[in-house]
């Protein structure tokens, strides 16, 4: 009984530790944001930090398909967003890959052994205009605002 | 005789359909200048999915595309990132220049018999019946709602079928890992790729696309890109008014790229 009851004991504690060293970790995890990008001079991740950690993957890949067959450019889960926020900067100012060692997707994913394809066809730096407000804008041109009048009709009404 | 009786039995009634049309019409006309209102009044990027309240396409006169000018096809490779495709290193240029990606080819086209030549822009012709989508076992290729014909390459598994199914010679495989690329424009081995009407473009509100603007400043105009769904507009006008036709349009795909003078 008594060697029962120090087994327990045993158990008991190896648990707490366990779970204190888990939350020694989860402290550990974070900090990722590189100096020099964006973010750092910014309090809020486009979600709470806790939850970006956990589900930034899922909001993404969300993200991919609103765009890809919605064509859904609004909302601020997109790729092109976390890469021109989070990418860092050189001595030069120059900004540095974001999947680079060291750098922000890389360094937490290199931690989590998580492989990624992604910036195979994605630019890691912001690079050329995203076709965003002020290209268009600049571009508001050649009379295409005659292009949409009233009454558009179906293909249906025209036989 | 039995022909007329059974046409009665099979034929679609037409009058029901014209009533539907029109019907569909008026609700259209009711929600369209709202929503296109906004959509020119912010030129923001879009909130909504892509309906086929439009259905975007092309009219090129092959009378004003000139010889031997490419700015088209240039400017079409500058928007998305094409010119940024690299030559592997020993690789033949002949063989690179035939496997390199190209959205838009300049063809040129001559009667035997009268000699007389005929400058165009091939592209995606943009199918309201794509075999480009029926083929793909992933369902990657797939038509927006607005009619733009694209690859999904998230789900694109590079097989290549949809490149043998399209008439027009309209699609590339990427063959070479792409080491610099636009932010608009992704771009990597193993996936298979083809004009997309520029729609970051469309998608921020910006309706245009790269190719009819490069066309417009030279001078030609040759390229006008519109709705097709807009029985007042631009492109429909344009359409009323001179005749067109689609390439291959013995196969029945109905075309959202149009030519004229061909
Ligand atoms: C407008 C700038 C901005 C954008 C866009 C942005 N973030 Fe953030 N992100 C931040 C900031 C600022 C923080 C730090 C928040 C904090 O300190 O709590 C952060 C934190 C994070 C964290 C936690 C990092 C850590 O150290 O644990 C993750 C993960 C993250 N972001 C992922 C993303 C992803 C994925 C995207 C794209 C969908 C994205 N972010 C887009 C600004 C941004
Ligand atoms: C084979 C090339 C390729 C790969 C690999 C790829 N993408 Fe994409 N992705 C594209 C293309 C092309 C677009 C369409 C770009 C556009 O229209 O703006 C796109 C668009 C997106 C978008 C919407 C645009 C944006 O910046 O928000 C998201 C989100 C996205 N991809 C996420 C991902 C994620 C996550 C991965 C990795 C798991 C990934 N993609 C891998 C080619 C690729
Ligand atoms: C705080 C750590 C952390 C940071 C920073 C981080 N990630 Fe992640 N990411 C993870 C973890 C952990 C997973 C794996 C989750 C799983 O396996 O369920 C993951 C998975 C993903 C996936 C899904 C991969 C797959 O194979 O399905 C994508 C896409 C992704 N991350 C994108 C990004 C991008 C883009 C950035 C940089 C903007 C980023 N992540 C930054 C921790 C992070």
């Amino acid at each position: 009984m008594a060697r029962a009851m120090h087994h327990g004991g045993l158990v008991v504690f190896g648990l707490a530790g366990a779970l204190w060293a888990l939350a020694a970790q989860a402290e550990v995890v974070g900090g990722f944001v590189v100096e020099g990008s964006k973010a750092a001079g910014l309090e809020n991740c486009v979600e709470p930090t806790e939850y970006m950690r956990r589900n930034h993957m899922e909001l993404i890949r969300h993200q991919r398909d609103a765009t890809v067959h919605d064509g859904i450019r609004s909302t601020k889960h997109s790729l092109a967003g976390c890469v021109s926020c989070h990418a860092g900067v050189d001595d030069r100012q120059q900004p540095i890959p974001i999947n680079a060692d060291g750098q922000f997707c890389e360094a937490c994913h290199d931690y989590t052994a998580v492989t990624l394809n992604c910036f195979d066809c994605h630019a890691t730096i912001p690079e050329g205009s995203d076709w965003n407000q002020a290209t268009a804008a600049a571009h508001a041109h050649m009379g295409l605002t005659g292009l949409i009048t009233e009454g558009t009709g179906s293909e249906g009404q025209s036989k | 005789m039995t022909d007329t009786h059974n046409d009665k039995e099979t034929a679609v009634d037409n009058g029901r359909r014209t009533f539907l049309g029109g019907a569909v019409g008026v609700s259209a006309a009711a929600v369209a200048p709202g929503l296109v209102l906004h959509e020119l009044a912010q030129a923001a990027p879009r909130t909504e999915p892509v309906t086929d309240l439009h259905r975007w396409g092309l009219l090129i006169d092959t009378a004003k595309c000139a010889d031997g000018c490419r700015a088209c096809v240039e400017a079409c490779e500058q928007e998305n990132g094409l010119n940024l495709q690299t030559r592997p290193e020993g690789a033949d240029p002949l063989k690179w220049e035939d496997q390199r990606a190209v959205w838009i080819r300049k063809v040129k086209v001559q009667d035997n018999i009268s000699g007389h030549v005929t400058n165009l822009p091939l592209m995606c012709q943009h199918c309201a019946n794509p075999p480009c989508v029926d083929v793909c076992p992933t369902g990657a290729s797939f038509k927006r709602a607005d009619g733009i014909v694209m690859v999904d390459r998230h789900t694109c598994i590079g097989c290549r079928y949809c490149m043998m199914a399209c008439p027009y010679k309209a699609r590339s495989f990427i063959h070479e890992k792409v080491a610099e690329k636009l932010t608009r424009a992704p771009r990597g081995k193993g996936c298979v790729e083809s004009c997309n009407l520029c729609v970051h473009r469309l998608d921020e509100g910006d309706l245009s696309v790269a190719c009819a603007d490069a066309c417009t400043e030279q001078g030609h105009g040759a390229i006008l890109f519109g709705d097709l769904k807009d029985p007042n507009g631009p492109l429909r006008q344009a359409l009323r008014a001179q005749p067109s036709r689609q390439v291959r349009e013995n196969l029945g795909l109905n075309t959202g790229v149009r030519y004229a003078g061909l």
